[in-house]
């Protein structure tokens, strides 16, 4: 009995502080704020009433709601696209003894470092929406090179808008992704490309039985992690457009539901946002705890 | 990492001059591939440092010299120049520094001690989630990682009404707290599968030594934890530093950090005067690149253990 205390207080004693914090500010807040999504606070004065799903229903044939998922939706696959290719196209071209390769490596991942608040100051001058001889940004450049015909209103576009505000987040997190790829190819054994050509495969083929399996695990983690950036964004479009219909997603909803006092429209967009990015989350969870069983 | 390039460096080379084909040909298309090579990865160099130019130049242009036409152009004068006595290039400097200076100042304020007070707490939690376990202890690691990964949104309205209720300044000791407590998860999951590493048979000797746990961890551990901690450091330094979510739901402009004085600058810009905005992106951006360029390697260091495990 005393050597149980002797070995499990102190691992206790250095975790509680930790366990005590995520308890109430992960756990307990999530709970807090799915029960204040189930009431009737939509000011200030409001007692708080318990409604039920009443919000959520509300939320879901909302028509504005919708327009914000379907933007998500959209921001969601061009990030997604945009941030895989390039971070796959640089890994790829760096992975085959490339001079300096350091200083290409710290040029593409640098964006990275900067605040989404920062690099937005540029990307709302690049993506300026005036055409013609107003054009500024990427329009006028576009002009400048005779491309006129792909001027466009970027951001202020009704439907493609959405792609255009994922410019400035491909910009800044596709060096990430070819960091992890990098470090994927690196890990792939030189015997295994030797023995795949040894045994006469085409370029196409060792890539295709070869590297591209041993490069899946990382794919689905870079898959996982860009997609829950997704869902949270928010300071990027704060910084590019400013809370406005066009570009609304959730997370921007909710600031805008928050500042008006509603709490439990806030709070319902919030915990929807938890369960989508829930269904990421967990399975990825489970399978990294998984794993860890099974190694040690 | 860096080793790793070096030996990859030749190592890839030989690869090229191993591939089929007759020797000619093998030659032109080597000589081919490489340039197409460089091409692309200049041209793609190019591409993102393009807004950097952007921020760059209108930054030291005059207010009167922003205009639609020469928005590409390099300034047409000195920064110190003005144009009949109006404001200079330099005078975007001035604005974006007066406008940030005491922000600035707060957010060191707020970024070093929650890098070291959450790197502490990580320290602490990946020793006896990995060195250390107890029954459990996957499912304890899994539940504090999911912290890590909820959208931050899911426990704003609950954060701004308990600050509220306990009556919490909004300025940055509030952020403080919240971003110590958010950064938990990842710093335990960095020293955890840094101490992975540590061999076992250390802890075991120390044990069999009579030392308890608390002394393996003061005496083994911590001496052994300095790239764990420069690791953990530089991310919550410049997730702290970029933040804006908490920022703008938890505190003001007149108390926050940088990234809220920024973004009160840069909304107020018009095209004429972006020259400020664009100089406050980069006085803004100077502490998180600093890091960036001296401590590069552990950066990416970080960013590896936020994601895969090795």
């Amino acid at each position: 009995m005393r050597k149980g205390i002797r070995n499990w207080g102190p691992p206790v004693l250095l975790l509680t502080p930790s366990l005590i914090l995520v308890a109430i500010f992960v756990y307990g807040l999530i709970i807090a704020n799915i029960q204040t999504s189930m009431t009737d606070r939509h000011s200030l004065a409001s007692e708080g009433a318990f409604v039920g799903f009443e919000n959520y229903i509300t939320l879901l044939t909302e028509s504005r709601f919708l327009h914000s998922l379907l933007n998500l939706a959209v921001f969601t696959v061009v990030f997604i696209v945009g941030t895989m290719v390039f971070g796959f196209i640089w890994a790829w071209l760096l992975d085959k003894g490339v001079k300096a390769e350091g200083i290409f490596r710290s040029v593409y991942l640098f964006p990275m470092a900067v605040s989404f608040v920062a690099s937005g100051v540029v990307w709302r001058w690049l993506l300026n929406s005036a055409e013609g001889d107003r054009a500024s940004g990427l329009n006028r450049m576009l002009q400048t090179f005779g491309l006129d015909f792909l001027q466009n209103s970027w951001w202020n576009e009704p439907i493609w808008g959405m792609a255009a505000i994922a410019m400035p987040a491909i910009w800044q997190l596709s060096g990430y992704i070819m960091a992890l790829f990098l470090a994927g190819f690196r890990g792939i054994p030189d015997e295994l490309r030797e023995a795949a050509r040894m045994d006469g495969a085409s370029e196409w083929k060792l890539y295709r039985h070869v590297i591209f399996p041993q490069l899946s695990p990382i794919a689905l983690s870079a898959l996982i992690i860009v997609s829950h950036m997704s869902l949270k964004v928010f300071d990027l479009i704060m910084a590019v457009t400013k809370a406005i219909y066009q570009t609304e997603v959730p997370a921007t909803y909710m600031w805008i539901a928050l500042t008006e006092n509603d709490y439990a429209k806030a709070s319902a967009i919030a915990t929807v946002l938890l369960i989508l990015a829930s269904l990421f989350i967990i399975p990825y969870l489970i399978h990294t705890m998984r794993e860890e069983k099974r190694s040690s | 990492m860096s080793q790793a390039t070096q030996s990859d460096l030749s190592n890839g080379i030989a690869h090229k001059t191993r591939a089929g084909g007759t020797p000619q040909a093998k030659g032109t298309t080597f000589v081919l591939g490489r340039t197409a090579k460089y091409a692309l990865l200049l041209f793609f160099v190019i591409i993102v440092l393009m807004p950097v130019y952007v921020l760059l130049v209108t930054s030291f242009k005059p207010p009167a010299d922003v205009n639609p036409e020469t928005s590409w152009g390099f300034p047409v004068r000195w920064p110190w120049e003005s144009i009949n006595g109006g404001p200079t290039g330099f005078d975007n400097w001035v604005t974006a520094w007066d406008a940030l200076a005491p922000a600035l100042g707060r957010t060191f304020l707020l970024a070093i001690p929650a890098a070291l007070i959450a790197a502490m707490l990580g320290s602490m939690n990946g020793f006896v989630l990995s060195r250390w376990r107890f029954p459990h202890a996957s499912l304890v690691f899994t539940l504090i990682l999911f912290g890590m990964f909820i959208p931050y949104q899911a426990v704003l309205t609950p954060l701004v009404q308990m600050k509220t209720e306990l009556g919490l300044p909004s300025n940055i000791s509030t952020l403080l707290i919240v971003h110590v407590i958010y950064g938990l998860p990842i710093c335990t999951l960095i020293f955890r599968n840094y101490y992975e590493g540590v061999p076992i048979e250390l802890l075991e000797a120390s044990r069999m030594d009579g030392a308890g746990m608390l002394r393996s961890y003061a005496s083994i551990i911590l001496p052994l934890s300095m790239p764990g901690f420069v690791v953990t450091i530089i991310w919550q330094f410049t997730s702290a530093w970029n933040d804006y979510l908490f920022a703008l739901f938890l505190t003001d402009v007149q108390g926050g950090p940088v990234s809220l004085a920024l973004n009160n600058l840069a909304q107020g810009a018009q095209l004429a005067n972006y020259g400020a905005a664009m100089a406050g992106a980069l006085i803004a951006s100077f502490p998180t690149l600093l890091v960036y360029i001296i401590l590069g390697k552990y950066f990416i260091g970080g960013l590896m253990s936020g994601s895969v495990k090795s």
